[in-house]
């Protein structure tokens, strides 16, 4: 499993957590407008993705194998659930494209967030080629792949305090 | 059994509704499933415990405790049971971006 890079954050500045939970099941987001708007344009991207071409290579990740030892069985599988976990998946995207600007979430919209967030670092990891324990030590800026590596680390960032704020609900 | 059904009523079970129940389809189709968990370089640590609490209703401790053989040892299994629900299991993991499989508990 990865980690999200404390060490080397794109912010430099140490930073509250962007998910507070204030009360009666709200959350309050404290993010950059250009966080937000990236939020906004990558969910909106994913969910065209999703929807127009769910095989494409880098969406891989987001529709595993479940019985990779018995193709009569796996084609089953997928038969049954494929369709919902697209619907899923472009549900999500939507929903936290359309709630990146809010400043209060419930708890419903801040797990679409989640799943959403999660997904779209399953893409730039897969898009990166992530595939060791640790993830890439330094960002080199003439990189073509320097976006999304710091898109891949703040959504790491953003999805650890999710996570943080909503594992201790009680 | 009916509290009115007559005690002394004559039973007569005719030969061919004793059936054994087939075996071996038996053993088949009501055989454990295990689902199954697989370490993947992506998946942050503190998200995948959280999904196991949240799918499963596991305590933080049996949660992490998975967690941690999928991070260490590579796979975990998660849950099993009967075929329906390791589909409905391996479905839900899916939705939440996990990389799992089923198989059966031979």
């Amino acid at each position: 499993m990865g980690n999200y890079g404390t060490r080397r954050l794109i912010m430099s500045q140490p930073r509250q957590s962007p998910i507070v939970c204030c009360d009666e099941g709200l959350y309050e987001v404290t993010l950059l407008d250009a966080e937000r708007a990236l939020i906004a344009k990558l969910m909106a991207e994913l969910a065209e993705l999703v929807e127009d071409d769910s095989q494409a290579d880098m969406l891989t990740r987001l529709f595993p194998t479940a019985l990779p030892n018995d193709p009569e069985a796996e084609a089953e599988f997928q038969d049954m659930v494929r369709r919902e976990l697209i619907a899923t998946r472009i549900e999500r995207f939507k929903n936290t494209t359309n709630t990146a600007q809010e400043g209060v979430l419930n708890r419903e919209q801040l797990e679409d967030w989640m799943g959403a967030v999660n997904d779209v670092r399953l893409v730039l990891g897969t898009q990166l080629d992530i595939s060791q324990q640790e993830d890439i030590e330094e960002l080199d800026a003439d990189d073509p792949n320097a976006m999304a590596q710091s898109a891949y680390w703040f959504f790491g960032w953003l999805l650890e305090h999710i996570v943080a704020t909503l594992a201790n609900e009680p | 059994m009916s509290p009115t059904a007559p005690l002394e009523a004559p039973v007569e079970i005719a030969p061919a509704d004793i059936r054994e129940p087939d075996n071996e389809m038996f053993v088949v189709s009501d055989r454990p499933w295990k689902v199954i968990v697989w370490n993947d370089p992506i998946n942050l640590m503190s998200y995948v415990t959280f999904v196991f609490q949240k799918l499963f209703g596991y305590s933080k401790e049996k949660a992490t405790k998975l967690m941690l053989d999928v991070h260490q040892k590579g796979r975990a299994v998660v849950s099993d049971g009967p075929r329906e629900k390791a589909e409905m299991d391996v479905f839900r993991l899916h939705e939440h971006g996990l990389w799992a499989t089923m198989e059966h508990d031979d």
